[in-house]
Parts: structure tokens; C-alpha cells; sequence
């Protein structure tokens, strides 16, 4: 049932093909509509499968055999961390278009590129295939670079055309290790075999994996931000149309971390035990180089780019850990930034951006935001303290347990995390407060006050609810997800990964 | 000598008759008929009749189960050359469709009779395991796309073109008649067995690595591998469009099929290594030099191009580059392999110049700014486009990635204990990311770019349409289901 959220993206793409050229409401309706159903799928298909089967096994959705001679197959499957970013998805896609309903220009097109990236996202999501995930990952980067560079703003060429040559660049260094894994697990298998559950079962040579692991995570963790390779994300975040930046930060950035848990941590345990501090080291400045670079920004949009560099430094973090509460920590953390970042540049680029045409605190310091639109101002102060790590909302539950987790490794990374928790409060208190509640006279000569600005619209209030809301029940009740994740950090795929150490 | 079997070379060699015949009908036709009528109806008319031909041809060698050596190489008929014919039949029937709307020349009776000689050329070549017959027919493919590249007679670029890839051509040559004597000097045969056991055991003699030297830099020439690449951009930009599609399709299908088999079998026992760390002289290492060299200068070239042609060119010196590892991996997975790769590039690339022929036609030129705003000048043409080039790029689920992918293990997978030949392939994976930069720009401009004020939509000529939109479909196709060509090769 969930290979349908697969499915009814590409219908989807396929449906808005065939549409008149200038109906641009039949446009909205059928991707709305499109991402709905895929959501609702997501949704049924995960409670049902977390009702019936143990949420550790991998349950097979379809398995058949596809390339024989290289061992690949059509393998969808869905575990417990695979449900919980399925789920991810369908939300950050209805709520997307529901932030971008005022897309006048080619809105078809735009509509189009925006399913079949999400179409590709559930297809690495539901993956167990390396080949399938690999093609599901690439086939992502060809409509993030449209959407950004045609529907963008601010330097939109140089941010598409830097996010799509960073995931390319990453992605290729990824297959390098695939192939070579691929050879070698063949030697040892005697046949041919890109079966994730299979190939998680054999050991690699240590040595092997000492250098092909590095390679394959970095190549997923640039999609994840990490720092170094995190100088995408800012620029990307920056130029994307309003739902390109709530997809990229909302799920684009989780397939990165996904794959670095799912194929690289994953096949190459001794790898990863190998270079733990140096993820660890790299997650830690990220974490605080984000959130202080964010600090000082004067561009809004900006604020909201480098806080997803510091927030998903936890994620890496967590990853680093190796323990159960520190992955069960990245993963949640993965659902709730996406959820939260989602939210965040909803306000930031749909409310804010499109009424004001300015994103700089300047100029919008002296605007009355906060008054205008108290809408805007309200859903950013809910966003703000959750993004923040405000007990209650899903952001804490998320870094607590990624904290606790680096606390049993490395202490020190600990404490250092939560100082970039410390600079996180600032720069939200800062961006609320110069953007919204700025008490500045505005400037003699604005008209801001004699044209009042566009109400909020519904489709923007529904979105910002359902984002709110599906924050909230994460943070007040963790169990939700956490009985999904939780089994599959004990299952026999991790294993290796979280015993390893102490046998 | 023995008594030939004429009847037997007449089944044999049935599908390239029934191509001759077709093009002695088609020029027949041309002069006939056709005479009075338009270019157009020419064009589509005669195109049609030599697209029925191949049609024919392409049939009959799938469907023959012939299993035969004819006189000890001269002809080889089995069913991995019969499959190999039947492919560049495909791709010249597409050549034949996408240049029915040109309006370059209006000698089309000789044109597509010069495109179905090609042909003929390049499909003895594939059944060739003789050193003369690799010649011969080599020289007959050849002489037939030096005119295919002069046959644009207004154009003063394309007789300067011509002029460039028949002293290059020429020269390359001699430089393979001469390896080919020396090698006939040392194992006294022309026939690529004997070769190999006449040479068994007596190791790199000075002799034979002129001999393989000479040799390769003859193909190098063909296939256009750096450093031997130089007549390849001002060609491909000169020459014709579809002629320029023909030179980048169906002529490195064959070329680099007996590229492979001479290598492999001839000079099977010379192969050397050209592993990291257990480096040993034979022709891997000189291959391995030209790979690494084409992959490398070609994409680099590529990025600065403003003309679409030329970056093709480059991007086609950078594919040989790839294709070259299938070469030199040398094991029973990486020749399907390869030629997974070399027909799925073949389809692909007249695919692209057949967009580019239409966007030249409506504009005047291939200049990359020409391309701006295409996606609302022609949808259906510039998704075609954008399937072609992401393909070359090597984006899954298109054709390119799948054969990439496949070639890409099979070279790693030669060495499978050392990974001897990753240094190669990580070479040849950091290259193809630089590669897509320079498709995406093409698509920047037809797909972000706005089209010039006033500029009216493009007409795309139907047969051509329906040629790429069948390509692009083929492109898809095998990229999702590889297995439907790889069964065969």
C-alpha cells in the first residue's frame, strides 16, 4: 500500500502534464489533491502496518527482481524509521502547496516539479534496494534545481545551479562506494547482490570499510549539511520559492542523514566506529557555527538557512553516538526539524516575504510586522520556541535525547551543543523581535500603513495549524513515534552497528 | 584456395545487399520520380523508402539464426554481430528520420545513399576478424562520412570541416595500415585468431608494440580519444546535423565493437596491467592513458563551449573516454557492458542533434542562447531535450545512468581482489559530475531562460517529432528495463 505514495506523485506529474497551459487553479487543486492522497496513503499505511507487524522487521512491499546481472531488484519495504520519514513527507508536501497557492507563474509546471520531487523522496524513503534508492536520491535533483532556479528568488541561478552540483558531487561520491561494495560483497556473497537486508547480514574487510565509509557518508552527509559541505543549504535555502525551501529543509536534508544511517552506517559499521569523533567533531561545529553565523544575519530568510545547518548538526550528532538513544534522538530530530524548519520559512517566505518584498531586518524593523500581520507574528513566536527546544514542543524531546546520547560518548561534544542551544534562543529572540515587535518609528515617507497588507489566506492558516499541531502532539506525546523507531534500533539491521562496540 | 560458395555469401551477407539495394533504389528514385517535386516531399518520400530498407535489413538479421566463419574471418556472422547491425540499422533509420526536415542540401538522393553506404560499411565491420577486411570496411564507413560531413555546400564551415576530418581521417589511416602490416610482419596472418596464437608466448617485442601502438592510434582517431580528438569539435560543428549525428552514433557503435575485439582477441596475451600498484606494458596501460586523458580534456573543454554542437563534440570525446574503460576492462560483463553504453549513448546523442536540428532550422543557428525559453517554444520537443541530455548526464532512470552504472562495476569488477582499476573509475565518476554541469546549462536556457520577446512558437516537422519522441521513449525504456539489450550483447 505505501509504494502508492510513489505512485500517485508520478500520476501526479503525469495528470498536471495534461492540463491547459494557463489553468492555474485546476493546477493547484490537482497537486493539492494529488498530495493529499499520498499523504492519506502514508498516513494508513503506516498505522496499519505499525498495528499488524512488529515495527523492527523490514515489511516487504514488492520485491522483484530487476537487473539480475547485477543483483538489483524493485525492493520496497518499510521499517519503523522508514515510516516515520514517510509520514514526514506526505505533511511537508500538502503543507507546501499550501503555501505556494499564490504561484501565478507557470504554476502548472511548477506544480509538476514539485510532486516528482516528491514522488522521489518516498522512493528513497521506501527503498531497500541500494540501486533504487540511489536512482530515487538522484531523480530528486533535477526538480529542486528548476524549482529554485525558475520559481526562486535573491541570486536563484547560482543557488540552484550550487545546490544541484553539491548533490550531484555528493551523489557520485556515494556511487563510487556502492560499486566498490558492490564488487567486493560480491567476492563474498558469490553472487551479485544490491539487497540492503542482505548486504547489512556480511561483514566487509575492515580495511575496506575504513575508507569506503567516509566516502559514502560524506556523500550523503552533504545533503544532510554537514559541516564543511553545508555552504549549499544557506544559499539554496535562501533563493528556493517559498515550499522549495520547506521541501529542501523539510525533507531534501533528511534524505541526506537517512542515507548516511540507512546504507552507510549501516554496511560499514567498522567504518563508522572508526570515524565517530571525526563525525562527532564536524556535527559539533555545525551545530554552533550555524546557529552563530545565524546570529548575525541581516536577511531573514537567512536566519532560517543557518539555523537548519545548526539544527541538523544534531542529527549528525545523534548519528554519532552509536547508542540507542542517541539514533533514536537524530531520528526524531530529523521528523521534528522538518516539521519545525517547514514552518519557519512558511512564515518567513509566504507570509512575511511575499506581502513585504523584503526579507532584510532594516527595512522590516521599521514596518510594524508584528501588527500588520499578527498572524504571521503569532505562528513565528509558536515556531521560534519550538525551534528553539521549548519542553513541549517536538524540538526537545529530540536534542534532549541526542544530548543524552552524546553525553555517554563524548561529554564534552555534549556541552558544547548545548551552548549552540544557547545561541539558538538568541538568534530566534533577535529575528522576533527585529522582524515582528521592532518598536522603531517606522520611516516618514513608507506607505506601508496606507495600503494594508493582503489578510492571511486559508490555505496558509491550514498549514500552519497542521504544522503547529503535528509538533506539538510529537512533543507532548514521544511515544507516538518513538514505538516506531524504537524497534528498529533493536533490530538484527543495527545491531552491528549499536553492539558492535562492546563485544 | 577453395572453391567459393557464392550462394553462401549472398545469404550471409544478405542484410547489407538488401541495404545496397535500397540505396541504388533510393537514388534511382531521386532521379526519377522525385525529380520535379519539392525538397520537402523528397526528402520524406526518399527518407521513408531508406528507412523501409534498414527497417527490412534489421529485421532479417533478428530473425536469421545464421552461426557462421566465412572463409576464416572475412565475414563473421553469429548472433552478438547480428545484434550489433540490427542496432546501428536503429540508429540510422532515426539518422534518416531527423534529417528528413533539412534544408542544407538539396542533392537528397545522394545523401541518404552516402548515409546508407556508411551503413554498409559499418555493418561489415562489425563481422570483420580479418585485419584487411577491419580496413576495408573501416575506409568504406569512412570515405562515406567524410562527404556526409562536406554536404553542406553553402556553408563554408562544413567544407573546412570536412576538409579537417578527411587529412585527420586520412592520416589516422596510415597510421593503421601501417600498425596493421607490422602486425601481419610479426604473427604472419591477418586473421585475428591466428594473430593471437601465432603471438602466444613470444611476449612485447619492439616490433608488436609499434605494431599496437600505430594500431591504436588509427581507432583513437575513429572513436575521437584525446590526443587524437582534434578534428571532432570542428566536424560535429561543421558538418550537417544529422550527419554529425551519424559520425556520433552509428559509426562508434562498430568502431568500438572491433575496437574491443581486435584488442581482445588479436592481441589477446599482450594485455599488460594497468591496475594501481601492478602496472606491467601491453595495451591496457595505453589505453588506460587515452581513457583517463579523453575523460578529463573533454569535460573540461565542454564547460566552456557556447555552441551546443561543439559541447556535444566535447561531451562525445568525453563518452569515448568511458566507453574506453569498457575496452580495457576486457572480461566476458564488460563488453555487454560496453556496448550497453555505446548503443544507449548511440540513441541518445541522435536524439540530441536531432532537437538540435530543429532548434537550427528555427533559429539559424546552434548557439546556446538560441535554446533560451524552448520549453515554451516546443513542450514536447524541449521534455525530449531534457531527456536526452540528463541521460547523458547520467541521471537514473534514463539509459545513461543504467550504462554507466553497468560499465562502471564491470571495470571495478576486473580486478575484484585488488580494485585495481577504481583509480579509473573514480576518475571517470568525478568527471561525469563535472558532465553535468554543462548539460544543465543547455537546460538552464531552455528550461529557466524566457524565450526572446515576439518569438513564435517552433514548429516541429512531424517525422522528426515522432523520431524523438520514440527515442526519448527508448531512452526511458532501456533505463528502466536493461535488460531488454543486455539479454543480447
Amino acid at each position: 500500500m505505501l509504494a502508492w505514495t510513489i505512485y500517485i506523485s508520478f500520476i501526479g506529474v503525469l495528470v498536471l502534464m495534461l492540463l491547459p497551459r494557463d489553468n492555474a487553479r485546476a493546477a493547484r487543486i490537482v497537486a493539492l489533491f494529488t498530495a493529499v492522497l499520498g499523504c492519506g496513503v502514508a498516513f494508513a499505511g503506516a498505522i496499519q502496518q505499525a498495528q499488524h507487524t512488529n515495527l523492527g522487521d523490514v515489511t516487504t512491499i514488492v520485491k522483484t527482481s530487476w537487473i539480475p546481472a547485477l543483483g538489483a531488484s524493485y525492493y520496497l519495504a518499510a521499517d519503523g524509521i522508514s515510516l516515520v520519514l514517510v509520514v514526514l513527507t506526505g505533511l511537508a508536501a500538502v503543507t507546501g502547496i499550501l503555501f505556494s497557492w499564490n504561484i501565478e507563474k507557470r504554476t502548472k509546471e511548477f506544480f509538476a516539479f514539485y510532486l516528482a520531487l516528491i514522488g522521489g523522496v518516498y522512493g528513497v524513503f521506501l527503498s531497500f534496494d541500494l540501486l533504487l534508492l540511489f536512482m530515487f536520491y538522484e531523480l530528486t535533483i533535477i526538480p529542486k534545481y528548476f524549482l529554485i532556479a525558475r520559481w526562486g528568488s535573491t541570486r536563484k541561478e547560482y543557488g540552484a545551479m550550487k545546490l544541484a552540483l553539491y548533490s550531484f558531487v555528493g551523489s557520485h561520491l556515494v556511487l563510487i562506494g556502492l560499486i566498490a561494495a558492490w564488487v567486493v560483497a560480491r567476492t563474498q556473497l558469490g553472487h551479485p547482490s544490491l539487497d540492503l537486508m542482505e548486504l547489512s547480514k556480511i561483514s566487509l574487510p575492515v580495511g575496506f570499510q575504513h575508507w569506503v565509509f567516509p566516502l559514502v557518508f560524506v556523500g550523503f552527509a552533504i545533503l544532510a549539511g554537514m559541516w564543511p559541505f553545508h555552504t549549499w543549504a544557506p544559499t539554496g535555502h535562501v533563493a528556493a520559492p517559498t515550499a522549495g525551501s520547506m521541501l529542501l529543509a523539510g525533507v531534501v536534508m533528511k534524505l541526506g542523514a537517512y542515507g548516511c544511517l540507512r546504507v552507510a552506517m549501516v554496511l560499514f559499521p567498522e567504518g563508522v566506529r572508526e570515524w565517530q569523533w571525526a563525525i562527532a567533531t564536524l556535527a559539533v561545529i555545525g551545530i554552533i557555527y550555524g546557529a552563530g553565523v545565524a546570529l548575525v544575519q541581516r536577511d531573514f530568510k537567512f536566519v532560517i538557512g543557518y539555523s537548519s545547518v545548526s539544527h541538523m548538526g544534531f542529527v549528525l550528532l545523534g548519528l554519532a553516538t552509536l547508542n540507542t538513544i542517541g539514533l533514536d534522538g537524530a531520528v526524531l530530530q530529523m521528523f521534528s526539524h522538518g516539521i519545525i524548519a517547514g514552518l519557519l520559512f512558511g512564515v518567513v517566505g509566504r507570509m512575511v516575504y511575499d506581502r513585504t518584498h523584503t526579507r532584510d531586518f532594516n527595512d522590516l524593523e521599521r514596518m510594524n510586522v508584528g501588527k500588520l500581520i499578527p498572524f504571521a507574528g503569532v505562528t513565528f513566536v509558536i515556531a521560534g520556541v519550538a525551534s528553539m527546544g521549548l519542553p513541549g514542543f517536538s524540538g526537545f524531546v529530540a536534542e534532549f535525547q541526542v544530548l543524552a546520547g552524546a553525553w555517554q560518548v563524548y561529554p564534552i561534544t555534549a556541552i558544547l551543543s548545548g551552548l549552540g542551544i544557547i545561541i539558538g534562543v538568541a538568534y530566534t529572540l533577535r529575528a522576533v523581535q527585529k522582524a515582528f515587535y521592532s518598536d522603531l518609528p517606522p520611516l516618514a515617507h513608507s506607505d506601508h500603513d496606507a495600503h494594508p497588507m493582503e489578510p492571511i489566506t486559508v490555505p496558509e492558516r491550514v498549514g500552519a495549524v497542521l504544522l503547529i499541531a503535528a509538533s506539538l502532539a510529537i512533543g507532548l506525546f514521544p511515544g507516538l513515534l518513538m514505538n516506531w523507531i524504537d524497534p528498529c534500533l533493536k533490530s538484527p539491521m543495527f545491531a552491528r552497528l549499536l553492539n558492535g562496540g562492546a563485544q | 584456395m577453395n572453391q567459393l560458395d557464392y550462394l553462401q555469401i549472398l545469404r550471409l551477407a544478405a542484410p547489407e545487399t538488401i541495404v545496397t539495394l535500397t540505396m541504388l533504389a533510393v537514388l534511382a528514385a531521386d532521379l526519377t520520380v522525385l525529380r520535379e517535386k519539392s525538397l520537402a516531399v523528397r526528402f520524406n518520400l526518399g527518407g521513408l523508402l531508406a528507412v523501409f530498407g534498414c527497417a527490412l535489413a534489421a529485421a532479417f538479421v533478428l530473425w536469421r539464426q545464421d552461426h557462421c566463419n566465412f572463409q576464416n574471418g572475412i565475414l563473421m556472422v553469429d548472433r552478438q554481430t547480428d545484434f550489433i547491425k540490427a542496432a546501428i540499422l536503429v540508429l540510422t533509420i532515426f539518422t534518416i528520420l531527423i534529417s528528413t526536415s533539412g534544408k542544407f542540401t538539396d542533392h537528397v538522393g545522394e545523401y541518404l545513399s552516402l548515409i546508407l553506404l556508411g551503413t554498409i560499411g559499418l555493418m561489415f565491420l562489425v563481422s570483420s576478424w580479418d585485419l584487411l577486411m577491419i580496413f576495408i570496411s573501416l575506409e568504406l564507413a569512412s570515405l562515406a562520412l567524410y562527404i556526409l560531413t562536406a554536404f553542406n555546400k553553402r556553408n563554408v564551415r562544413s567544407s573546412e570541416a570536412a576538409l579537417k576530418y578527411f587529412l585527420f581521417g586520412g592520416m589516422s589511416a596510415a597510421f593503421l595500415l601501417f600498425g596493421f602490416s607490422l602486425l601481419y610482419g610479426a604473427a604472419g596472418s591477418t586473421n585475428l585468431t591466428e594473430i593471437a596464437n601465432n603471438l602466444a608466448g613470444k611476449g612485447l617485442d619492439p616490433l608488436l608494440i609499434v605494431a599496437l601502438v600505430m594500431t591504436v592510434i588509427g581507432f583513437g582517431f575513429k572513436v575521437a580519444a584525446v590526443p587524437f580528438h582534434l578534428w571532432a569539435p570542428d566536424a560535429y560543428e561543421g558538418a550537417p546535423t544529422p550527419s554529425a549525428a551519424f559520425i556520433g552514433a552509428g559509426s562508434k557503435v562498430a568502431s568500438f565493437y572491433i575496437l574491443a575485439t581486435l584488442l581482445s582477441v588479436g592481441f589477446a596475451g599482450t594485455e599488460g596491467s594497468a591496475v594501481l600498484h601492478g602496472y606491467s606494458a601491453g595495451w591496457t596501460p595505453v589505453i588506460a592513458i587515452i581513457a583517463a586523458l579523453s575523460m578529463v580534456i573533454g569535460n573540461l573543454t565542454a564547460i566552456v563551449q557556447s555552441s551546443v554542437k561543439r559541447l556535444l563534440a566535447y561531451s562525445a570525446i568525453a563518452h569515448a573516454g568511458y566507453m574506453l574503460l569498457g575496452v580495457l576492462a576486457n572480461t566476458n560483463a564488460s563488453r555487454p557492458a560496453m556496448m550497453f553504453y555505446v548503443i544507449t549513448y548511440g540513441l541518445t546523442v541522435v536524439g540530441a542533434f536531432g532537437v538540435v536540428a530543429v532548434v537550427e532550422n528555427a533559429t539559424g543557428s546552434d548557439a546556446m542562447k538560441n535554446f533560451a525559453g524552448l520549453s515554451r517554444r516546443a513542450p514536447l520537443l524541449s521534455l525530449c531535450l531534457l531527456i536526452f541530455l540528463l541521460s547523458l548526464g547520467g541521471i537514473p532512470p534514463l539509459a545513461g545512468f543504467i550504462g554507466k552504472f553497468l560499465l562502471f562495476s564491470a571495470a571495478v569488477a576486473a580486478d575484484e581482489k585488488n580494485l585495481g582499476l577504481l583509480w579509473l573509475v573514480i576518475l571517470a565518476i568525478a568527471m561525469s559530475a563535472v558532465s553535468f554541469y554543462y548539460y544543465l546549462r543547455v537546460l538552464k536556457e531552455a528550461y529557466v531562460q524566457d524565450a526572446p520577446e515576439n518569438a513564435p512558437a517552433i514548429k516541429v516537422p512531424a517525422l522528426t517529432l515522432l523520431a524523438l519522441v520514440i527515442l526519448a521513449g527508448l531512452v526511458i525504456l532501456l533505463g528502466c528495463v536493461p535488460s531488454l539489450l543486455t539479454d543480447h550483447l
